[in-house]
């Protein structure tokens, strides 16, 4: 059995689909190229199998995504990380906070910045430049969005360049793309052991 | 084509010589595949249940419910016969489309309210599963494309 959880958290839950996702043996050469399944690569996540029913967007979504999270220079990978949970808990997109908050705190080797997050919302206790992170990327995720030339000024304020300040747009936008598939076609669920 | 001519840069202001080209430039690859996103989410080859006129329209009227009425006339454009979908005041119910316009509006706009039975009520309306996906990756890529436009905005803005 299974049961859906609404709580945020770092410990990152199973994901189980709201509709029936791409049967790997049935997929189509174009699904499988998108899957990128190998003879050594068999294992698909049900999240990218339930994709599949749209393989061109899926074709594009995955390196895109790749690019903004991932991509050398500009702004660190935590502060990615930290960009992204912002949109999750904006959307409450239970799963795709878990899987973001648990990044950040792996990269930083902090757990401190999510716990307060998920204890105190909005309201959490943080650094000026994580506030400033935070605050644009929350805001930036509401729809529609309220960012607005303060919070602009804010990331300039507390130091942020350019190029850090684009990847910020970007990944905070990305999540408004990834939390619209993942919080609506599917349920973020703890495998309960039957007694 | 050159970064500056994607729709992306065109509808956010972003120019070759403004104070914001460097930083892009910098991303070229995101911006190009971005322009791609768009390309395959609103005018795929395999569109399922929704063809392109309709998946303009609707990304048409996501634009507009967020207040952005350069992107809702750059993609209300190609809407064609589903013109009348990009006003939000339409309910879609002439159409025989008000279940889709219903989902499209919440999940674009509450999408922490969604819930199993949104999903079961499209499936229920006789949407197969694949036509679900696609209209999720619609609303979902619409609310990013918004999202990087009024960013970059703010940014050409703040910076000139």
């Amino acid at each position: 059995m299974s049961r859906v959880i609404h709580k945020f958290t770092r410990n990152v839950p199973h994901w189980q689909p709201r509709v029936t996702p791409v049967n790997l043996a049935e997929a189509t050469q174009d699904q499988l190229d998108a899957l990128q399944v190998t003879p050594s690569n068999t294992k698909v996540s049900d999240y990218v199998l339930t994709l599949a029913h749209d393989v061109e967007s899926l074709s594009v979504r995955s390196p895109l995504f790749n690019a903004i999270m991932y991509d050398r220079g500009g702004m660190s990978r935590a502060e990615r990380e930290l960009s992204a949970l912002a949109a999750s808990m904006v959307n409450r997109c239970i799963y795709c906070a878990a899987v973001h908050a648990d990044r950040h705190a792996k990269l930083e080797k902090d757990t401190s910045v999510t716990d307060e997050l998920f204890a105190k919302g909005e309201k959490a206790d943080l650094g000026p430049r994580d506030r400033a992170i935070f605050d644009f990327a929350r805001k930036a995720a509401e729809a529609p969005p309220t960012a607005g030339p303060e919070d602009m000024q804010a990331l300039r304020d507390a130091g942020l360049s350019d190029a850090e300040i684009l990847d910020l747009i970007l990944s905070a936008a990305l999540f408004g793309w990834a939390n619209r598939l993942m919080h609506v076609l599917g349920d973020p669920v703890r495998q309960e052991v039957q007694a | 084509m050159s970064i500056f001519d994607t729709s992306l840069l065109r509808l956010a202001g972003v120019g070759r010589d403004g104070p914001v080209a460097e930083a892009v430039t910098a991303r070229s690859k995101i911006i190009e595949m971005t322009q791609a996103a768009e390309d395959a989410v609103l005018r795929p080859k395999d569109f399922g249940a929704f063809g392109h006129d309709l998946r303009s329209a609707l990304a048409a009227r996501v634009a507009r419910l967020a207040g952005d009425e350069a992107l809702a006339a750059h993609h209300g454009a190609a809407a064609g016969q589903y013109a009348a979908l990009a006003d939000p005041a339409s309910d879609g119910a002439e159409q025989e489309l008000s279940v889709i316009l219903a989902f499209v509006d919440k999940a674009a706009n509450q999408t922490r309210d969604i819930a199993g039975a949104d999903i079961s009520g499209l499936q229920a309306a006789g949407f197969a599963d694949a036509d679900i996906v696609r209209l999720c990756e619609l609303v979902a890529f619409l609310a990013y494309q918004l999202r990087v436009i009024s960013g970059l905005r703010l940014m050409n803005g703040a910076a000139a």
